[in-house]
This record gives structure tokens, C-alpha cells and sequence, in this order.
């Protein structure tokens, strides 16, 4: 009877969390479509997307270019004594390019940038609710979807591409001096195996999902800012959501454009 | 002007405004009186469409406030925030300009930076303030700008949340001074919300005092004394001991 009745608690319970995932699914579907809808309708506010350009973009480069490169030493030193177990050092170029073009560069990448820009988003815009300047903006005739979460949308989608490519070049970069300076590779051979290998799909699932990966990271910041509750304690709580949904959607996502692309 | 007809709104269990039925007139100078937490913010948030109603019903100009096109509704109106809500991104400046920088009116940079100092002027600001940032202007001088802001574009109403809350005595009268202007010489519509007295007695054409979610009292400023509520007798004379309870 006892055991019953709990099993029935712990049923409820699953039930009542599966609901909740599913309007909290709903509502950012929701608030997507909203913002999407509005990236085609003027105005746009060209300044504010230069200013996001800037924040999400180039204040990014220092985080991911130091995330590759270090990724890519390391990649090279473990394919090295990995592959040395069965004689197959030489592969050390090619799997580094692969490793990092389709895999770690937007993965990290898109890892590091949602530690620090969907934190920062929802933050900014977390205030902004809070001390009632999105109310303000309304008042004032501006739609704070348009105003405000379009500009880093696009900013977020536009730059996240050019990072990873950046992050790519300095992965593979990472690699290079590790095999050349640490492993005796031949500094000519070690670049033109990594060339030979790399095909234009590597490149562009890299760059896609990158794109993908901009655009998680803007929206949780956007969604969790822009939805958060009152308080110091509601803009943390917006924070910390940002962070750890765009995280796992990062990673989901990219299971999912892996499959996409490389499955067949 | 505005008519507000058996409005509710709840939050969760709390029921906030139960029942309000207010009108003001064109050109009019109303103001709201009432306890701190009696929903007077969450009123004049739902005129302007912030906050949705539970029910009841909201006419602005002969037209239901929640219909229609909002870009134009909301274009007749300047907000004051109560607590100032400016946009700590952007300079004083263009924070007061914020709307004459935009939209389908926008001026040129220059025309709106002289309108947005012209602005600061009347509330008692300096023109080197327009090149500081919100954050570093003390709470009053804030609560200023925010009140050029809600006055920039010359709005047709305007609400003001508590424009002398934090100023010195000076400055509250140069504020009154200034909403009691604007009713006049601009023939704008204005609702304020105070807890200011001497406010309420220079500002206001008509007092609605809210209370326990409905008006309590409406009526003139001259019959504001004798009203013979005790609701409101309490209130202008700051009694503790009354109808009113202090612990609520
Ligand atoms: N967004 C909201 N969510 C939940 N409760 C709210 C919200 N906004 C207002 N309230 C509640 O509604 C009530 C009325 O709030 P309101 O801000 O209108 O008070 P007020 O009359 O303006 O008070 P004061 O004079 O102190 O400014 C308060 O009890 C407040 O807790
Ligand atoms: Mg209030």
C-alpha cells in the first residue's frame, strides 16, 4: 500500500516535470518565433548591432583563440601517444585538422562563448527587467524584442562563424607547433597533410554549426534576461539558466548536426 | 480622456485593484493618493498596457485602450518610472532624447540633443550633466531625467509614478511647479501618483485616493478637506489611529 502510493507520488512528480519541460519547450519556441519574425521587419537598429557586433565578436576572440590553440597542442601530444601504440604517428596532422575543423573548434568554441556571452546577455538584460527599463522602452514606442534581442541575435549568429573559424585556424595552428617543435614532424609535410585531408564539408559543418551554436547562446541570454524574475535573485537565477541551458543545447545540437552532416 | 471602467487585476492570490472605476478629463490634472503597496502603480501600468487586466475595461480617446494599433496609442503618452527606469547604456542625453532619435518623427542629432538640454533645463539640470551616464547622477537628479524623458516629445498624457520622491523641498516645488505647467500651458492630461501632500495641493485639478483595491474617494482638490471620509481624513492628516490599519 505504501510502496503504492509513493509509486504514484514519484509518477506525479515525473509527470508534473515532463509538463513543465514542455511549456518551458513551448515558451521559448514561442519567444524564437517572435524574435525571428522581427529580424525581417523594420526597423532595425543597425548601431545597436554594431555594438553587439563588437561585444559578442571581437570581445570573444582572446577566449576562443586561446581555447583552440591550446586544444590543438594537446590534441596533437595525445594523437601522438596514442597513435604511437600502434605505429601510427603520422597521422597526427590529419586528425588534429579533423578533430578541431568539425568537432572542437565550434564545440569549445561555442562552449566558451556561451560561458561568457549568454551569462552577459542575461544579466544585462535580466537589469533591464528588473529595473523596469524594457517597460521604459515600451513606453517610448520601441519594441524591446526589436531593440534589444534582435541586434544580439544577429550579432551572436553573424560572429560566431567568423570566431570558430579564427578558432579553427588557431586549433590547427596548436597542432603544428606542438608536432613540429615537440615531435619531430617536418614542418612542410605536417602542413601539407593537414591540407590534403581537410575537405570543404569539414569546413562548412564547422561553420554551420557555429551559426547554430551563436544563435542558442544569444537566445537562452535573450530569453532568460528578458523573462527574469524580480530581484538580484531573479537575474542570477536568469544567469545561471542562460548559461547551463545554452550548454546543453550546444551540445545536443551539435550531436544532432553531426549526425546530419557525417552519417551517411 | 481616459475611462476606466470595473477594473481587476490579481497577482497569484493577491488581489490588487478589485473594482476601479476612475474617468479623467482632457486637460486635467489628476492625482492618486493611497497607501504604499495599494496598487497605484500596477493602475496606471495597466492604462498603458504594461501590466494586462484581470477584467474590466480601459477607454482612451473614445477607444478601448488593449485594441488597435499600439505604436500609435502608445505615442500619445510619456511615462515617468517610479523608480526612473533609465537606460544605463545610453548617456543622459540620449536617454531624454530617446524617443525624438527615433521613430517616425526623428530629428536630427543636433535638434534633439538642444530639445533633450532644453528639457533638463526645465526639470533644474544643468547642460554638463547631458554627457554624464545615469549611474553617475544621484538618485534625485535620476528621478529628474526621467521626467525630461517622459516630457521630451511633448506627450498628449502623461503619467507621472511619484516625480518628488527623493528631491529636496526646492526642488519638489520646482517639479510641481513644472507638472502644473504643463497641464496648463501645453494642455496635456497628467496623472500623478503621490504621496507628497503639498504635491497633491499644487499639482492636482482632482484627487482619487485608492484604497483596498477601489477608489475610495474622488473628487476636486477644494473638497479634498471636507470630504467627510474618514478613509481619506486619515490619510491627508497622517493619522495612525483611524479606519486605515497601519500593519496591512
Ligand atoms: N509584477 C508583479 N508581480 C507580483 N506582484 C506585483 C507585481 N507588481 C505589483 N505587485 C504587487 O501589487 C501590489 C501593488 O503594487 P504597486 O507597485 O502598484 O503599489 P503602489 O501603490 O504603487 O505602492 P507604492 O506607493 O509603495 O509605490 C503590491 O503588493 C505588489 O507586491
Ligand atoms: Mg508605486
Amino acid at each position: 500500500m505504501f510502496i503504492l502510493s509513493w509509486f504514484f507520488g514519484f509518477l506525479a512528480a515525473v509527470g508534473r516535470s515532463f509538463t513543465a519541460l514542455l511549456a518551458a519547450i513551448g515558451r521559448i519556441s514561442f519567444f524564437m518565433a517572435t524574435a525571428v519574425s522581427h529580424v525581417f521587419r523594420p526597423p532595425l537598429y543597425p548601431r545597436e548591432l554594431g555594438q553587439q557586433l563588437l561585444q559578442i565578436g571581437y570581445f570573444s576572440l582572446p577566449v576562443v583563440g586561446l581555447t583552440a590553440i591550446f586544444t590543438g597542442g594537446a590534441l596533437a601530444l595525445q594523437i601522438y601517444s596514442g597513435g604511437s601504440r600502434f605505429n601510427a604517428e603520422s597521422v597526427v596532422p590529419s586528425i588534429v585538422a579533423i578533430g578541431m575543423v568539425r568537432e572542437l573548434g565550434p564545440v569549445l568554441g561555442g562552449l566558451m562563448v556561451a560561458g561568457r556571452v549568454s551569462s552577459s546577455i542575461a544579466a544585462e538584460m535580466g537589469t533591464m527587467r528588473v529595473t523596469e527599463q524594457i517597460d521604459a522602452l515600451t513606453t517610448l514606442s520601441t519594441n524591446p524584442i526589436k531593440y534589444l534581442v534582435v541586434p544580439r541575435l544577429l550579432a551572436a549568429t553573424l560572429a560566431m562563424p567568423v570566431l570558430v573559424f579564427i578558432g579553427d585556424t588557431l586549433g590547427i595552428l596548436g597542432g603544428y607547433l606542438v608536432g613540429t617543435q615537440r615531435l619531430g614532424f617536418n614542418a612542410a609535410a605536417y602542413l601539407k597533410n593537414t591540407w590534403d585531408f581537410l575537405e570543404a564539408e569539414d569546413i562548412v559543418s564547422s561553420l554551420t554549426k557555429a551559426a547554430v551554436f551563436g544563435f542558442i547562446v544569444a537566445l537562452m541570454g535573450c530569453y532568460h534576461g528578458y523573462n527574469s524574475g524580480r530581484g538580484a535573485q531573479g537575474v542570477g537565477r536568469a544567469t545561471i539558466n542562460a548559461v547551463v541551458s545554452a550548454s546543453v543545447l550546444i551540445l545536443a545540437a551539435n550531436y544532432m548536426l553531426t549526425e546530419v552532416f557525417f552519417s551517411s | 480622456m481616459i475611462e476606466i471602467t470595473d477594473l481587476h487585476k490579481s497577482f497569484g492570490p493577491k488581489v490588487v485593484l478589485n473594482g476601479v472605476n476612475l474617468s479623467i478629463a482632457k486637460g486635467e490634472s489628476m492625482v492618486i493618493i493611497g497607501g504604499s503597496g495599494t496598487g497605484k502603480s500596477v493602475l496606471i501600468k495597466c492604462i498603458i498596457g504594461l501590466v494586462k487586466p484581470d477584467s474590466g475595461l480601459i477607454m482612451v480617446n473614445g477607444k478601448d485602450a488593449t485594441k488597435g494599433d499600439r505604436d500609435e496609442f502608445l505615442e500619445q503618452f510619456g511615462m515617468l518610472f517610479q523608480g526612473g527606469a533609465l537606460f544605463d547604456s545610453l548617456s543622459v542625453w540620449q536617454n531624454v532624447a530617446f524617443r525624438l532619435l527615433r521613430g517616425p518623427h526623428k530629428r536630427s542629432k543636433e535638434e534633439a540633443r538642444e530639445i533633450a538640454i532644453e528639457k533638463l533645463r526645465r526639470v533644474g539640470l544643468r547642460p554638463d550633466v547631458a554627457d554624464l551616464f545615469p549611474a553617475e547622477l544621484s538618485g534625485g537628479m535620476q528621478k529628474r531625467v526621467g521626467l525630461a524623458r517622459a516630457i521630451a516629445a511633448n506627450p498628449a498624457i502623461i503619467f507621472f509614478d511619484e516625480p518628488t520622491t527623493g528631491l529636496d523641498p526646492i526642488m519638489s516645488g520646482v517639479i510641481n511647479e513644472l507638472v502644473r505647467e504643463i497641464v496648463v500651458e501645453m494642455g496635456a492630461t497628467a496623472m500623478t501618483i503621490t504621496h507628497d501632500m503639498s504635491s497633491v495641493r499644487a499639482i492636482a485639478d482632482k484627487v482619487a485616493m485608492i484604497h483596498n483595491g477601489v477608489v475610495q474617494w474622488t473628487g476636486p482638490i477644494g473638497e479634498m478637506d471636507n470630504s467627510g471620509d474618514p478613509y481619506l481624513d486619515q490619510f491627508i492628516n497622517a493619522r495612525a489611529e483611524g479606519p486605515i490599519e497601519a500593519v496591512r
